[in-house]
């Protein structure tokens, strides 16, 4: 028994986490907000694709990083921590774990080899577009909208017990607009099939990609609410009233106090459920759903606690909290909210 | 990360659920009261014959030198197989750590086997009528006498006056172990020291008084010029420094807030007996089966919460102000757990019962061991290094 990350599962989320604070910065969120689709901040992609960041679940044999969730749960975290605008759980967790095992699932080797078939370098199988070095992917499952979709090279879709593979020129369909208006969320609305790749088949299929994306945003969660309550801790030992910082405050003090339990807990419920993933146990599902409800729950509470630490200050969308609150809100019901998590966990208690 | 346990832990834990399967008694009623004490002492030297009641300490002083995990893995068997609460605990798992700092081994030796064996029946004499969550304003005093009349003939010793109080199971045990104020003229965190007194001594006097459940739980204890003479079966009376108490103090504390006197498997085992009572009483009501699964769930963060502490721990890490937002946790998830049970059994709820009696003393958790509001406020002090200040 050793609940404890490796020094290279903690390297590796070091050396995200470094690049990350250099450019993920909160004006750079900002600024995605904004962004035309087409200028979407494609260095800060390419750098993470550069450090391995989408290839963490890959198999070594093809070509990938053949890690597994253990490493892929602390990069996650430490996405959320700067609220990376972009699919990365999309990309990272949910698509790149299948687009390894497309080749044996087309029947036959396809032109490139398998190791043609790791992120980047699928193009020539998807109609010869031409895409960027690192494609983003993005996932429309069990019908919910795309995040970032409409921004996406490719898009993971489910379609008649099959997971597919298409070019977002191969999808049409409508733009939504989240609060988090980094999202640019995409409902898929028809597809073309003979753009399309099956990289996945049968009802399993569906099941676990939606376990790998409920789990990668469980932890870009735990990240979001980490820096939420941070700013907060911040921002009320530095906020002045009554001649003494707010945070002197018993009222506010307790408040924070039950925001840092929250996270304190939450957090290894979800290692937990990356470590079943990693080792493909029985409980695996049950462990994610748990997971996911506990950490979309620590969001609300943290999120909640840091709005009202702030004041009318953090209710102005010149501040920069709102950014991290809408991601919150949005991650904490995407891929299944708290209740309907609860409910899986119920069914496997057998109550 | 490895979250599997090793052949001989697996080994360990099939021995302990033998053990225990075989001799946990029927309903031992409470230990709370006179005659429910004395039934819980049979079965703690029962486990004290098997070498169950203190696992973790080494077998010289009455344990089996089980890990901090082998320890986990019987505490989850021991509260899995419905075994009762331990009328030992305050003894085994908050004097006894702190016995292990900062005892000498002659007081390592001599009280700890003792304590083990359930001979020596510890309880916890820190709060005072004017000193509950302001321990420092305690006013209990040692006066040091280098020669008195009533004493041994060698003449020196402590002179004790004061009154303490809500000291559990008092009434019924032998020991206390207690915070005074010791040198002349101190003031709050300084000047006290930590005192192993005999409830024998002439001059003390216990005084039992019901709890919210009725039970007579609690005590006073009164100290009126009892004098404590020098000469100690425990080579001391005194643990730690002389008026160094409050930081002897301290390390119970962290022992009885963070790992040692909560362990995960006593919630685990409620939290089984919740979801067992939701499949008998035929309940339907949606909200309530979210609200079981919401407590289910924590329980399991408490469990996986404590797996990351003990590994931290086995690494040489210290707890620290952890322990605190740790014990608000699992005694706000007590409530949690027994408030839900209440719903499940509806109208039946107010009977007396397990659920009725485990609720009430689930309401005693944010209160004892330090209450939740001052937990907060180190919480938010030293974890979040939020800025002091008046209550």
């Amino acid at each position: 028994m050793r609940f404890h990350f490796t020094a290279e599962q903690v390297a590796l989320h070091d050396a995200v986490s470094a690049l990350l604070s250099g450019t993920c910065t909160p004006a750079a969120v900002r600024a995605a907000w904004t962004a035309p689709a087409s200028s979407f901040d494609r260095a800060s992609w390419q750098a993470l694709s550069e450090m391995g960041v989408f290839e963490v679940l890959v198999p070594a044999e093809a070509g990938g990083l053949g890690l597994d969730w253990c490493s892929l749960v602390l990069v996650l975290e430490a996405t959320g921590r700067v609220c990376f605008p972009g699919p990365i759980v999309e990309t990272a967790a949910v698509a790149a774990p299948v687009l390894g095992e497309a080749p044996r699932l087309l029947g036959a080797p396809p032109p490139l080899g398998e190791a043609a078939l790791v992120l980047g370098k699928a193009a020539p199988l998807l109609g010869g577009a031409a895409l960027p070095g690192a494609p983003m992917i993005s996932a429309s499952l069990g019908g919910m909208p795309a995040p970032c979709g409409d921004d996406a090279d490719l898009l993971l879709v489910d379609h008649r017990e099959t997971l597919l593979l298409l070019p977002r020129t191969a999808v049409s369909g409508q733009r939504l607009e989240s609060v988090d208006r980094s999202r640019r969320l995409l409902r898929v609305e028809a597809i073309d099939p003979s753009m399309a790749t099956v990289v996945a088949e049968g009802p399993a299929a569906l099941e676990a990609a939606l376990d790998r994306a409920a789990l990668g945003t469980a932890a870009q969660l735990l990240g979001l609410s980490q820096t939420m309550l941070d700013m907060t801790v911040a921002y009320v030992a530095d906020r002045h009233q009554f001649g003494v910082p707010i945070g002197s405050f018993q009222a506010v003090k307790h408040r924070l106090a039950d925001a840092l339990m929250e996270l304190r807990f939450a957090r290894p419920v979800v290692y937990r459920a990356a470590w079943s993933m990693a080792v493909a146990d029985a409980a695996a599902t049950e462990h994610v759903a748990m997971a996911k409800a506990m950490a979309s729950d620590a969001a609300e509470v943290i999120g909640r606690a840091a709005l009202q630490c702030h004041g009318a200050m953090g209710y102005a969308d010149t501040h920069d909290l709102h950014l991290y609150l809408k991601r919150s809100w949005a991650l904490a019901r995407a891929f299944g909210s708290a209740a309907w998590h609860r409910e899986q966990v119920a069914v496997r208690l057998g109550i | 990360m490895d979250l599997t346990w090793s052949e001989s832990e697996e080994a360990f834990r099939t021995e302990a659920r033998a053990w225990l399967e075989e001799n946990v008694p029927e309903d031992l009623g409470s230990g709370d009261t006179r005659e429910g004490f004395a039934r819980h002492l049979e079965w703690e030297r029962l486990l004290f014959r098997a070498g169950w009641s203190a696992v973790s300490w080494p077998p010289e002083l009455g344990g089996r030198g089980a890990s901090l995990w082998e320890w986990l893995i019987f505490e989850e068997e021991y509260y899995r197989s419905g075994a009762p609460q331990r009328v030992t605990q305050n003894g085994i798992f908050l004097l006894a750590p702190t016995v292990f700092q900062f005892g000498t081994l002659a007081q390592q030796t001599s009280i700890l086997p003792r304590m083990a064996a359930a001979e020596d029946l510890w309880c916890q004499g820190w709060s005072e009528p004017g000193a509950g969550s302001d321990l420092a304003a305690l006013t209990s005093r040692a006066e040091r006498v280098e020669v008195h009349s009533a004493g041994s003939a060698s003449g020196g010793g402590w002179l004790l006056n004061g009154h303490k109080t809500w000291t559990t199971r008092g009434a019924f045990c032998t020991h206390l172990f207690g915070v005074f104020r010791s040198e002349a003229g101190s003031e709050r965190h300084s000047g006290l020291t930590y005192l192993l007194v005999p409830l024998s001594l002439p001059g003390v006097t216990v005084r039992g008084f019901g709890r919210l459940d009725g039970d007579e739980g609690f005590s006073e204890v009164f100290f009126d010029d009892a004098f404590l003479p020098d000469e100690s079966p425990f080579g001391s009376w005194v643990l730690g420094d002389r008026g160094d108490g409050w930081s002897v103090a301290m390390a119970t504390t962290g022992s009885e807030r963070g790992l040692t006197l909560r362990s995960p498997g006593r919630f685990m085992a409620t939290a089984t007996r919740l979801v067992e009572a939701w499949r008998r009483s035929g309940c339907a009501d949606p909200a309530l089966r979210d609200r079981i699964v919401r407590a289910v769930s924590r329980a399991e963060a408490y469990r996986l919460f404590t797996l990351q502490s003990v590994t931290a721990i086995a690494d040489g890490a210290a707890v620290g102000a952890e322990s605190s937002i740790n014990k608000i946790w699992w005694s706000e998830l007590d409530v949690e757990l027994h408030a839900c049970a209440l719903d499940v059994l509806g109208p039946e709820a107010e009977l007396e019962g397990p659920w009725s009696k485990g609720w009430q003393f689930s309401l005693a958790g944010p209160i004892y061991a330090g209450t939740n509001e001052i937990q907060r406020d180190i919480a938010a002090e030293r974890l979040l290094h939020l800025p002091r200040s008046r209550r």
